[in-house]
């Protein structure tokens, strides 16, 4: 019985002076997992926003069709109620409440009034019993991994007679265990007649777990394929038009002497005590050398590079930074830039950016002494430097006094690479630096990083991605449960072989 | 209902290294709109009470009142915006004033300390109240709500000590002629057609500040343009200066017709100037608004976010003792009762001017700006007779809207994704 659930006729969305949908249409086939695919921008969200209502009827043109009956939906509790469900690529669940009580939010289980508590534990067990998560309901939500936490959220999904879900990148922060667990759940949900929207970046888990895949290019439907028979190169040539043959700009690295060594480092919780996040690392970095750092989620990458980074992060740290043969103390973040480190932080938005500022006030933020003499900073210079950097970086924005929260991710990545190379670094750490930016985006950055190097700087690059590792990195270090537990050159490097390292000795006592 | 976020790369498709359009389009005209939105709501007050008051409202010893009235209020907003910027808030600064002003009075009064030190040490005073609040909050990690609420009380505390239930006065000849007297006129009285005499001193100095804009605006708008930068058209400049000249020379002529310069108002001027400076051109200012606009970003970017924090406070503890030695001067008293809810006219001045609830937004001129709003509210409000609660309606109306214009102009310039 292959008839079709939603029919999504001819969409237009136009917002003040863009077209983010002009003449889109899709349809989702009742019990598959459909997949829509696109670089960002290319108006993913948007369609799903139409869809659940989040822009009401009359807001946009266009027909929904949902099982049989048209219709014009004036916000989400519209589609709700009919059974359309959309769980955000940020998790929307109250921390300090309860499993059970973020489940049935807004849809209490209530008696005259008072909420029937027994009934409502007793209903998120069975609903958590159907998701796999073996937790207890009145456990609070922020006692939770974020895999878990999106498990909740489908969860509360499955709490309101759900007969489409939408799941907008939902593996995008969770770790390829939790992942797989996912991608099984929404399987079993398949089986149970549930209809999957999924959107993601992941083009391998959407040819593992899709039925049919839906591209969009800006704004417009490009086409809809089963996706037996399909490959990652041809939904990525789908998605930019045109064939991306080469995902990693060519480079030969000149590899000079050691720059950067770390011995012996350890870094304890600073949450949990006792608790270490790092344990006796050992690594180095050379000249016009490209380094990866690859580990799962909770492996400690990131926390072993913002320790190092004037102690960013962590308590307890131990061991020694030699920078250039002379031990060096890093003890606050001004420090580490002062001896030529930097650090690019994988949350542009919470930690790398002042977003209500503007282009050129970002890229000094860093180096601000750089621009002033006694003082005072000049502020012709730092437009000068600006543009220097908008054009060098291809930074698309009208001008530098342009506000940096209206860029798109990958030109604000450029801003945040911008501030960091404008502080004249030796060492660059750069903690997921394409993480949320599109394909061409992200082939500007690889070349980015490869110019740096062959300036003489090094660079570590921290990724969860191993293809982005693999392409990139003359030498890549895995981390596993805050252990370095191999260090392997290019050209030995296998996906199937990192894996195995980062998964070693993940059983190690806490 | 708001932007694409990719709407800025599509506006202008411009080459490298053109300069920049800012102020082309509609689009421009909007944001100077929004931004001068606080000026315009000031200038259609200031034309409103004129035309309520028959003209009393810009006569020369009302301006003068405006001022005198205003002044400590004014100061406390310059130190407040800053706090604001930083993303945080002082509401003890009303108690800082009447314990500053009580500090004062036992030293000159009671001790006998030549006024010039007994200013100077009660500023220090002020700093050490700022220092003691900027530790709590900054390296302690306790919210400044909770911390200048507790300083509300404790330095109110402070105050009944020192004073018991009496005031302390009078003050020496040299604090009261600082918050209520006026410069000597050296060089007599002009001639001013049929606006009379006026003294010459005081339109010499206008003149000069008169020329002093102009110069800095001329060398600062040729700076820009040596770098390539935009700038407004000629006509636009001009205009804009002529209109700034006209006001500063027309509130001058006005004073100087009444009497000379009030002092308050030179060192009002001094401190809006400074500041000014300081919050747009120093590596510290920088450092505020970088602090109150992203305070994970600006600690990774290497800001020392505590010192900056702690020293904004120990800043408002000085100008909050300034404030107070203003205010008992200006009463010639030390009070237990001063300094009442000045926090919050001072916080509405700033948020009136444009300040942003989340910090990382504000301007010295615009929180000036803002106690000028209230300030002439309050008067041209008594000057047609109406009563306080009357008042107090409109001060708490306007507050509501100016914060609502904000929030509404940022929702639809789509600043959220």
């Amino acid at each position: 019985m292959t008839d079709t659930i939603l029919r999504m006729r001819g969409i237009t969305k136009t917002f003040p002076g863009v077209r983010a949908l002009s003449d889109v249409n899709l349809e989702v086939l009742r019990g598959e997992i459909h997949a829509i695919c696109g670089e960002n921008g290319a108006g993913k969200s948007t369609l799903m926003k139409v869809l659940s209502g989040v822009y009401p009827h009359g807001d946009y043109e266009g027909e929904i069709t949902f099982d049989g009956e048209p219709c014009q939906f004036a916000g989400i509790r519209d589609s709700e109620h009919r059974g359309i469900v959309i769980i955000h690529q940020e998790l929307a669940l109250a921390p300090n409440l309860s499993i059970a009580e973020n489940i049935f939010l807004g849809n209490e289980m209530a008696k005259r009034g008072l909420i029937d508590w027994n009934r409502t534990n007793a209903a998120a067990a069975d609903l958590l019993r159907r998701v796999g998560l073996a937790e207890n309901p009145v456990t609070h939500v922020l006692d939770l991994g974020v895999g878990k936490q999106q498990l909740v959220e489908i969860a509360k999904a499955l709490s309101k007679e759900v007969s489409l879900l939408i799941l907008d990148e939902p593996t995008a922060a969770l770790n390829d265990e939790d992942s797989a667990h996912l991608l099984d759940l929404l399987r079993g949900l398949r089986d149970e007649g549930i209809t999957c929207v999924i959107i993601s970046h992941k083009l391998n888990e959407v040819l593992a777990i899709a039925d049919r895949v839906t591209i969009l290019r800006d704004g417009k439907t490009i086409t809809t394929l089963p996706s037996e028979g399909l490959t990652e190169n041809k939904i990525i040539s789908g998605m930019v038009g045109r064939d991306l043959d080469h995902r990693f700009p060519p480079h030969e690295p000149t590899i000079g002497e050691e720059i950067l060594r770390i011995e012996d480092w350890t870094v304890h919780s600073p949450t949990q005590h006792g608790r270490l996040l790092v344990r006796n690392a050992n690594l180095n970095l050379r000249r016009g050398e490209i380094v990866g750092l690859a580990g799962l989620m909770g492996a400690g990458r990131t926390e072993l590079a913002m320790s190092i980074f004037g102690r960013a992060y962590g308590t307890g740290i131990s061991g020694r930074i030699f920078k250039d043969g002379k031990e060096i103390k890093l003890r606050s973040v001004r420090e580490a830039i002062d001896h030529g480190i930097a650090y690019a932080t994988e949350d542009r938005k919470r930690y790398g950016l002042n977003l209500i500022e503007d282009i050129k006030r970002n890229v000094s933020a860093a180096a601000l002494g750089k621009l002033a003499r006694r003082g005072w900073v000049d502020d012709n210079e730092e437009y000068k430097v600006a543009s220097e950097y908008r054009a060098s970086m291809n930074i698309k924005a009208p001008s530098v006094a342009s506000v940096v929260g209206k860029l798109s991710g990958g030109n604000q990545q450029k801003v945040v690479l911008s501030k960091w190379i404008f502080t004249d670094p030796d060492v660059l750490i750069l903690d997921e630096p394409t993480r949320g930016i599109d394909v061409g985006a992200k082939y500007e950055i690889y070349t980015i990083i490869n110019r740096l190097a062959d300036e003489g700087k090094a660079v570590l690059v921290i990724s969860s991605e191993l293809p982005e590792l693999l392409g990139l990195c003359d030498r890549i270090y895995t981390l596993s449960a805050g252990r370095i537990t191999g260090e392997v050159p290019r050209a030995e490097a296998t996906q199937e072989g990192l894996m195995t390292l980062m998964t070693a000795g993940q059983e190690a006592p806490r | 209902m708001s932007l694409a976020p990719t709407n800025a790369d599509l506006a202008v498709g411009k080459t490298p290294g053109a300069p920049d359009s800012g102020a082309g389009g509609r689009r421009g005209i909007q944001i100077n709109l929004r931004q001068s939105g606080i000026y315009i709501a000031f200038a259609l007050i200031v034309v409103l009470f004129t035309i309520l008051t028959n003209g009393d409202l810009l006569a020369p010893q009302n301006i003068h009142n405006i001022i005198v009235q205003n002044s400590y209020i004014l100061v406390l907003a310059i130190g407040m915006i800053l706090v604001i910027i930083a993303g945080h808030i002082d509401l003890s600064v009303g108690s800082i004033v009447a314990a500053s002003g009580a500090f004062a009075a036992v030293l000159m009064v009671d001790n006998n300390v030549p006024w010039p030190l007994a200013v100077l040490i009660t500023l220090v005073f002020g700093a050490a109240i700022g220092a003691w609040q900027g530790y709590w909050v900054a390296y302690f990690g306790i919210p400044a709500f909770i911390v200048t609420l507790a300083g509300m009380l404790l330095f109110r505390a402070v105050t009944l000590m020192i004073l018991g239930n009496r005031g302390i006065g009078p003050f020496p000849e040299g604090v009261r002629t600082l918050s209520n007297g006026f410069t000597d006129g050296y060089l007599g009285n002009i001639a001013l057609g049929p606006l009379g005499g006026a003294d010459l001193v005081s339109v010499l100095v206008g003149l000069a500040s008169v020329a002093g804009i102009v110069v800095v605006q001329w060398r600062a708008r040729r700076g820009r343009q040596s770098y390539g930068q935009a700038v407004d058209p000629l006509p636009m400049f001009v205009a804009k200066i002529a209109v700034a000249a006209a006001v500063v020379m027309f509130v001058i002529v006005q004073l100087a017709r009444y009497h000379n310069l009030p002092w308050v108002l030179v060192l009002l001027a001094a401190l809006v100037l400074g500041y000014t400076v300081l919050s747009n051109k120093s590596v510290f200012g920088r450092q505020i608004y970088a602090v109150g606009g992203n305070l994970q970003a600006a600690t990774l970017s290497g800001v020392k976010v505590k010192s900056v924090i702690f020293w904004i406070f120990v800043n408002m503890g000085v100008l909050s003792a300034l404030a107070g030695i203003i205010f008992a001067g200006r009463l010639n008293q030390a009070n237990p009762t001063a300094g009442n809810a000045f926090e919050l006219d001072a916080i509405a001045a700033a948020f009136i001017g444009g300040a942003a609830v989340q910090g990382g937004v504000g301007k010295v001129v615009g929180a000036i700006t803002g106690g000028l709003i209230m300030g002439v509210i309050n008067n041209g409000m008594s000057l047609v007779g109406a009563q306080s609660e009357q008042v107090m309606l409109v001060k708490g109306a306007v507050l509501l809207a100016a914060v609502a214009f904000d929030v509404w102009t940022k929702r639809r310039a789509g600043a959220s994704r």
